[in-house]
């Protein structure tokens, strides 16, 4: 790790002050999970830190509206605890304990969680070109392996995905970012926080240097009875996603649709909806053929991209499997949600699978 | 401040009070095994992705590789050397989780076992798990390249069922 300067702050204000004029290496600590990590690797070279970790944003709280006001630093597994979180947005609770170690999730932060950056192989590599490292440098993962990366929203420049849970569920929840900077406040729609790679790479989300993200806001919603989180990964936990998806149906009496979210994770650079799917399902009776549609239009531009599945293997584009996996993935989460399951992983899930101490394969 | 000062840094750990002065830069891992000789949290794969350095801030399992040591200035850490020290010690000088990892023969080569343990203890202090099942995805933040996890499993399933009265 390079040598750098550190400073604790004690209010938000001093933070703001803090890191403005420091110059454009100083960047905010929060619980470093992904931060550090990213210094060790000389990834990331700030020349400065501004430990933010104990300034007083961590309150989980019932905003007047009925909405929910999460603190930016409270911690990962706090926030997927809170009495709060698990009656009015179980969905957020099922994509966070998806992701990450317990360990990690007690120090990782929420709004660590949304600055946390892709981990492409090739961007974690030096010895490697990354336009997201190094802009105009080349993607070698549009060529090569690609298994983790995007079939949505990317171009030749790069296929990072985001690698958040619980982003796919702030996605559908439809939360706003609230960030302060020297300039003053200021509330990002969570479709607008993340970026496609577009011509800038780069850069991951629409955040201004010297803004702090300080809590974000859920609305009230009406999905907790049918919300769920369906994870796809490589092993039973620990793992990034190959796909997610977050799924909320609110039913009328009659069984029909009256409102719906539907996020992706794993497949794109950031958390993906696509509101044009979404309304096939308003007014509709719900049904597999009904999510079958939904899953095809919401995969209609997707893409595989990537050169042979392994080093040795035949060429062809690596992760065209996550195109099929990804329209299942859909309609899964669609019908466990209209069931009102809440997840199909995570320690809700393997509790629910009993007391043998040796489980079968992954739920 | 200049990047290259160290900064004063109070931790308590294991039940000690340390006064120390500290570069940035240094991990908590890092000051723990080379500047004051507790050797028993490991260096997996110092990324968060092995917890063979799980050690107890402020009783909370996290993984020490990933902590930079100035920024938990002024926590409680609990080591795996400090675990006997803990409430329950036995008339064998070990927590009940080390006697039950020996009990259950829940290692091979041992190097991921002092993560295990402090892991096992962090999380004896949350919500209790309710069956093996639970136990094995709340210990997937731990590694064992031996594959002991069916003895760990069982090890960490005498000590906390039992604990939360089942």
């Amino acid at each position: 790790m390079n040598p750098f300067a550190y400073t604790r702050v004690a209010d938000v204000d001093a933070a703001v002050a803090a890191v403005q004029p420091a110059g454009p290496d100083a960047r905010f600590l929060a619980g470093g999970t992904n931060l550090v990590d990213l210094m060790k690797e000389g990834i990331a070279t700030p020349g400065r830190l501004v430990d933010i970790v104990r300034l007083p944003l961590a309150d989980i709280a019932m905003a007047a509206d009925g909405g929910l006001l999460l603190g930016a630093l409270a911690s990962n597994a706090f926030t997927a605890g809170h009495p709060l979180v698990r009656e009015h947005a179980p969905l957020l609770r099922s994509a966070i304990l998806a992701g990450a170690s317990p360990q990690i999730r007690n120090r990782a932060t929420n709004g660590g969680n949304l600055l946390q950056r892709t981990r492409c192989h090739y961007f974690y590599d030096l010895g490697v070109p990354c336009n997201k490292r190094v802009p105009g440098s080349g993607c070698p993962a549009s060529t090569g392996i690609a298994r983790q990366h995007a079939i949505l929203g990317a171009t030749a420049d790069c296929i990072a995905t985001h690698p958040s849970d619980m982003c796919v569920a702030l996605a559908a929840l439809d939360a706003r970012v609230h960030v302060r900077s020297a300039a003053g406040e200021r509330v990002i729609p969570f479709a607008e926080f993340h970026r496609l790679p577009g011509d800038r790479p780069d850069l991951d989300t629409s955040l201004q240097r010297g803004e702090l993200v300080t809590h974000l806001y859920l609305p009230p919603n009406r999905f907790a009875a049918h919300s769920t989180y369906v994870k796809v990964r490589e092993r039973a936990s620990y793992a990034f996603a190959l796909v997610s998806a977050a799924a909320a149906l609110e039913l009328a009496a009659d069984g029909s649709v009256t409102d719906v979210r539907l996020a992706l994770g794993g497949v794109a650079h950031k958390p993906w909806r696509d509101l044009g799917a979404e309304q096939l399902l308003i007014g509709q009776v719900p049904g597999e053929r009904l999510f079958t549609a939904v899953a095809r239009r919401v995969l209609a531009k997707a893409r595989a991209w990537g050169g042979p599945a392994v080093p040795e293997g035949l060429p062809g584009a690596s992760n065209q499997f996550k195109i099929v996996l990804a329209e299942r993935a859909i309609v899964r989460a669609l019908e466990m949600a209209l069931a009102g399951v809440p997840t199909n992983t995570g320690e809700d899930a393997f509790r629910e699978r009993g007391h043998a101490a040796e489980p079968e394969a992954t739920p | 401040m200049e990047p290259n000062s160290p900064l004063p840094l109070t931790l308590t750990i294991n039940r000690t009070e340390h006064r120390l002065e500290v570069e940035p830069w240094v991990s908590l891992l890092d000051l723990l095994r080379d500047r004051l000789d507790l050797t028993g949290s490991k260096k997996g794969c110092d990324h968060g992705q092995c917890g063979a350095c799980t050690v107890l801030v402020d009783g909370q399992r996290m993984n020490s590789c990933l902590l930079l040591a100035v920024s938990v200035d002024g926590c409680d850490i609990t080591t795996v050397e400090g675990l006997s020290a803990l409430a329950d010690a036995g008339a064998d000088g070990l927590h009940p989780i080390q006697r039950a990892f020996i009990d259950c023969d829940a290692l091979q080569c041992g190097y991921c076992t002092p993560g295990q343990l402090c892991s096992a203890v962090g999380l004896m202090n949350e919500t209790p798990p309710e069956n093996a099942h639970e136990i094995r995805e709340r210990m997937s933040g731990n590694l064992c390249r031996c594959g002991a996890y069916p003895q760990i499993v069982e090890a960490v399933q005498r000590v906390v069922l039992h604990r939360s009265g089942q």
